[in-house]
């Protein structure tokens, strides 16, 4: 036990950044559009979060600034994605070059430099609850904001009228234009406030987790992300579950180096690419036997409102 | 209220394709500069940089002969998956696999002949990456795995590989402490040009790239992938065995990206050392859309791009700033391909919203 508790909540804590990404995408993909620039987004992200956090001395702003951020630059795809009815994959890969080049180069200034990031905090009573407590409830507010958001999602995407028209605009847009949605305000709405998550999860890497800037700090979580949708099956909840299960297995390399493993870092450090492929593969096993898995079904077919008869 | 309206284009004007990358190029290029420019770096002097440290010296001439050779061979690995809408971004790690496979070749296989070598070394190298590629493709035939995903995944585990090569088993004993493998014999090196860097590697690109454009322009097989590309219910009706020809590009795309890793290792390095793939395999990637995935373009468009990335190095050199910096330039030219590719398809009409009769809304 006291081995697997601190294991645990590393996993959750560095699940974190990751979860917030991949809820950002549940949303955008739940509307049609995939952006596979996420790792772009929580760069540009990770870097507005430093960089306000660093000016006003307030984490809480820099991650506003970090979803703002995301947002921003998501619009390019989304303008070229929604509007433009551009090629989605290569409009994403676009994106992530963009916005790792953005990062570093903004970044530059701010190499170095240190912040003091936020102070975790233990909830009352939640946090005594043995197990539960140190690995849940002993972690810095924004783990806390994530647990809130998985929970209002789930309620969002499968409850309200809202959820039931922004999944009516990724399933058939046509039906949804039908019944006198907007289509293309949906989709700009969810893409951009799915690349502002982004962009939180590259500022809480940034602000939170890392405190300092490092150019590329997000090295391949974004793109994890991205696959976590998948594996979560375009559900917040299930999301979540893989996100720590990534967190989790990133802590264990690390504590097995610090350790002194003889087992290399590099091949470690393959384990989670690997597992990605594996959860993946069974996944669409999964699908291919007809089991129903809420892929929405115009994921990355553009609407072109003419297209009418 | 203002919308815009888009009308499919009938025609497909020929002076288009070659506007097109350029438009695209040129509209990258100054949304690029006013960044620079908003950020607080002069444009024209960074532009002005690029293009002396391109051209300014034939030193800058060969370094961008000799980026455009992986860069060619990585995105002639991408076109080819590109033609029949396989999502292959994966020659980074294939390219790694390449190198990999190179220098065991080297390592445990050696004979004192160059022609043996070079025969071993290009086997090994393109089996290697031929096989990296095909198990996203054997996935994705076989139980429809997204191979975005599992491609990129490969990567990371490639590079990890690599690097496990390079700090473990094979680091060179005499590098005190460096982490690169030991450097191939004379026999396992490529021939090069004079006293430049540019290297044999150039034959193979251009190779591949004239088998490329026979086999997809003129071959009846390079006819079948486009059919599935462009309409996949008809490929299966024609009886075109989908699942077949996915495994078949995605290998055949590894095997030419692992030759890249192969011509950069026996060509240009002579060993392996810690970031030597230089993110060519992602480079290949717009190159590949650049050159509208036509074969022939490719080598010229891996030219263009070689200039940027020569000139990024001067950009880090006389102006201080990161490497990364000419990422901006190619995810602009990227988004601006895509961009005019769209305004190629359609007629962008500007309508007036309910100032006219109802019909004209829609």
């Amino acid at each position: 036990m006291e081995l697997i508790i601190p294991i645990l909540a590393a996993a959750v804590r560095s699940g974190t950044p990751i979860l917030y990404a991949t809820l950002g995408e549940v949303l955008s993909e739940r509307a049609g559009v995939m952006n596979l620039g996420l790792e772009g987004v929580m760069l540009t992200g990770a870097y507005a979060g430093f960089a306000v956090t660093k000016a006003t001395g307030d984490p809480w702003l820099g991650l506003v600034a970090s979803f703002f951020a995301g947002a921003a630059i998501t619009l390019i795809h989304a303008f070229l994605c929604i509007t433009l009815m551009c090629n989605q994959v290569v409009s994403g890969l676009a994106l992530v070059m963009t916005g790792y080049g953005l990062s570093a180069l903004l970044g530059r200034s701010i190499i170095g430099e240190t912040i003091s990031g936020m102070a975790s905090w233990s909830i009352p009573i939640l946090s005594d609850i043995p197990f539960f407590g140190p690995v849940f409830f002993q972690h810095n507010p924004m783990v806390y904001v994530s647990y809130l958001l998985v929970v209002f999602l789930c309620w969002f995407i499968f409850r309200t009228r809202w959820g039931l028209n922004l999944r009516a605009v990724g399933e058939n847009p046509r039906a949804a234009d039908a019944m006198g949605l907007s289509v293309t305000k949906i989709r700009y709405l969810y893409t951009l406030v799915g690349g502002g998550l982004a962009g939180v999860g590259g500022g809480y890497l940034s602000v939170v987790y890392a405190q300092m800037w490092i150019e590329g700090m997000t090295s391949g979580r974004g793109w994890i992300a991205v696959a976590l949708v998948i594996f979560g099956l375009w559900n917040p909840a299930r999301a979540a579950f893989g996100a720590y299960l990534f967190g989790g297995v990133e802590a264990l390399q690390l504590r097995m180096q610090a350790m002194g493993s003889s087992i290399s870092a590099s091949l470690l450090l393959t384990l989670p690419y690997l597992m990605t492929i594996i959860v993946l593969t069974v996944v669409s096993i999964r699908a291919g036997k007809g089991v129903k898995l809420g892929t929405p079904a115009a994921l990355s077919v553009p609407f072109r409102r003419e297209d009418r008869d | 209220m203002i919308r815009l309206k888009f009308e499919p284009r009938l025609d497909n004007p020929a002076w288009m394709n070659v506007m097109i990358p350029v438009a695209a190029v040129l509209t990258g290029l100054f949304a690029g500069g006013v960044l620079f420019a908003f950020l607080g770096v002069n444009p024209f002097r960074a532009y002005w940089a690029v293009l002396v440290g391109a051209f300014g010296s034939t030193y800058g001439l060969s370094e961008i002969v000799t980026k455009a050779i992986p860069i060619t061979l990585t995105a002639l690995a991408g076109l080819i998956c590109y033609r029949m809408l396989i999502w292959n971004i994966g020659a980074e790690g294939q390219l790694c696999l390449g190198a990999i496979a190179t220098v065991a070749v080297v390592r445990y296989f050696y004979v004192d002949s160059r022609i043996a070598m070079f025969a071993l070394m290009f086997l090994a190298a393109a089996l290697a990456g031929g096989v990296w590629g095909g198990v996203s493709g054997f996935l994705k035939a076989k139980w429809n795995v997204n191979e975005t995903i599992t491609t990129l995944m490969l990567n990371y585990v490639a590079i990890n590989l690599s690097e496990y090569f390079i700090y473990g088993p094979w680091k060179d004993p005499m590098s005190m402490g460096f982490p690169f493998t030991p450097n191939f014999p004379p026999a396992a090196r490529f021939w090069v040009f004079g006293s430049t860097r540019i290297h044999g590697g150039i034959f193979i690109a251009l190779a591949i790239t004239l088998i490329f454009q026979l086999l997809l322009k003129r071959s009846k097989w390079g006819y079948e992938i486009r059919v599935i590309g462009e309409n996949p219910r008809a490929a299966r009706y024609a009886g075109i065995n989908i699942a077949k020809n996915i495994l078949l590009v995605t290998f055949i795309g590894g095997a030419v990206a692992g030759l890249a890793g192969m011509s950069e290792m026996a060509g240009l390095h002579g060993r392996m050392s810690r970031g030597f793939s230089m993110d060519y395999g992602y480079t290949g990637i717009i190159v590949a859309w650049l050159a509208r995935l036509s074969p022939i373009y490719v080598p010229l468009v891996a030219f263009l791009m070689g200039v940027l990335l020569v000139g990024g190095d001067t950009l880090q050199v006389v102006m201080g700033l990161p490497h990364a910096s000419i990422k901006i330039l190619q995810g602009l030219i990227l988004f601006s391909m895509i961009g005019a590719e769209t305004l190629s398809r359609f007629r962008i009409r500007i309508v007036r919203v309910g100032l006219r009769a109802k019909g004209e809304e829609n």
